[in-house]
């Protein structure tokens, strides 16, 4: 029996589990936040999910591979299309565009645009843009509530999302340039960098997303 | 732009945590779980925990360790000493740590460090490099030497050589760890850490030497070093994690503040 979206302690977060990378740190950060988290594999499960983490760490090509496999494309199409709240971290925000330079690998097209390589033509910025950087917030959005400036957040990454449409911009982070570090529309925010592993400012964030009902 | 990260070491033995001074004469200074967390909350931008444990059946203490300190600490984790293969990485990886850091066993067999890269990914694996300053000759031109076996055994393997090695093989980040620097307390080894930071395209962590704020600064600013790793002089409560950053960003350098 699916669990009764009005009885808000009995919400399972699923966190989307297609071997890319190591989930329980992701686990770990939402216990700390009160959030009960489960693995799931399971597209008809996933399909029914109250609130999903996608997350991630690899590379574009193999995991767009896992997933279709395992067919939770189509069932986080079919969940977001209903309104649950989705958050998708690193790779796993990477692939909700439509195409990634990384493999050249045609992705979920659940927000327009495409996953460009840092060019690496500056060579005092290493590549990936691996540690502490700032988040600027661009875009008021439930899930960035609290974050102010000169808050720093984790980034591990050589590839980074270019949205078509600037509304899907919800923060951005400078390194080679500005690039959007958060996007978002309707019931699915994403995320390059990783709250997990943020800090108290990541925890922040993980919190918000507990507590956020998909509207904006 | 990204910020200047300060990484505290803990070295642990049979679960207890244990400084050494030029890798010998280890002592018994806490609790490496509540000294994570202390320097977490303190803003320690990252944590490092070698295993220095001498017996291979006290070695799943490590993983318990890691496992205490990943559920009640949100920055990344690095964990080092005898690993030897990807199921060691993989281990410790499900244990809660972020990153691998390899080193004897890759100086003696260097596929490990491809192989775990291919398995974890290159941004997760560390290459630790323990280095000696020596006469520079044929076999050593930069004049810097591997040394393994806690600085005991020279392996006639030139650092910086072995650093575009490390790179090469797929490693995304090295920790420069000068063993004639260590414990003193005299700062850095500047020369070696700058040559080896401007050689590669991946990120560097200073180790070694650390005593006063200063010589972080001049190892973040002379050195290149993207990371300043410290041990010693945080742990004895000669300093805290805070009061460096802070003493850093007060010299301009662009350091997390906000925590």
């Amino acid at each position: 029996m699916p669990p009764s979206r009005n009885n808000i302690a009995s919400i399972v977060t699923l966190i989307v589990d297609y071997d890319a990378g190591n989930l329980a740190s992701v686990k770990r950060a939402c216990q700390q936040v009160g959030l009960a988290a489960e693995f799931c594999a399971d597209p008809d499960r996933l399909r029914h999910a109250e609130r999903v983490i996608f997350p991630g760490v690899g590379a574009a090509g193999s995991a767009m591979v896992s997933v279709k496999e395992r067919g939770l494309d189509e069932a986080l199409r079919e969940v977001i299309s209903n309104g649950c709240p989705v958050l998708g971290i690193c790779l796993g925000m990477q692939i909700s565009l439509d195409h990634s330079e990384e493999n050249d690998t045609s992705t979920l097209g659940l927000i327009e645009g495409n996953v460009t390589r840092f060019r690496m033509d500056r060579p005092d910025l290493k590549v990936p843009h691996m540690g502490w950087n700032e988040v600027t917030v661009r875009q008021h959005h439930p899930v960035l509530a609290g974050i102010v400036p000169g808050d720093e957040f984790y980034f591990v990454h050589g590839y980074y999302p270019t949205p078509k449409d600037q509304s899907a911009v919800l923060a951005t982070t400078n390194y080679e340039g500005d690039f959007a570090c958060a996007i978002g529309k309707a019931s699915y925010v994403g995320t390059q960098f990783h709250p997990e592993k943020s800090g108290r400012v990541g925890l922040r964030l993980l919190s918000n997303f507990a507590k956020w009902d998909g509207q904006c | 732009m990204l910020s200047k990260r300060v990484i505290a070491c803990l070295d642990v033995r049979d679960g207890h945590l244990a400084k050494s001074v030029k890798f010998v004469n280890t002592q018994n200074i806490g609790d490496p779980v509540e000294k994570a967390h202390e320097y977490y909350i303190d803003g320690l931008d990252e944590l490092v925990f070698y295993d220095i444990t001498a017996s291979s059946d006290k070695r799943n203490i490590m993983l318990d360790v890691v496992e205490a300190v990943a559920s009640q600490v949100f920055i990344p984790l690095s964990v080092g000493g005898g690993v030897r293969s990807v199921g060691d990485a993989t281990d410790l990886r499900l244990a809660g740590a972020e990153k691998i850091n390899v080193n004897s066993a890759a100086v003696k067999r260097p596929e490990l460090i491809d192989e775990c890269s291919s398995a974890i990914g290159n941004q997760n694996v560390v290459l630790s490099m323990d280095i000696r300053k020596v006469e520079k000759s044929h076999e050593i031109p930069s004049g810097y030497e591997i040394v393994i076996n806690g600085g005991r055994s020279p392996m006639g393997l030139d650092a910086l050589a072995w650093a575009l090695e490390g790179e090469k093989r797929g490693a995304g980040e090295l920790v420069i760890n000068s063993i004639d620097a260590d414990g003193t307390k005299d700062g850095y080894e500047i020369g070696l850490t700058s040559m080896i930071s401007q050689a590669v395209r991946i990120p560097v962590i200073a180790s070694g030497g650390a005593g006063l704020p200063e010589h972080l600064y001049e190892v973040l600013t002379q050195g290149h070093a993207d990371a300043a790793l410290v041990a010693s002089m945080v742990h004895y409560g000669d300093y805290r994690v805070s009061e460096l950053k802070s003493y850093l960003h007060r010299q301009g350098l662009k350091m997390r503040m906000s925590w």
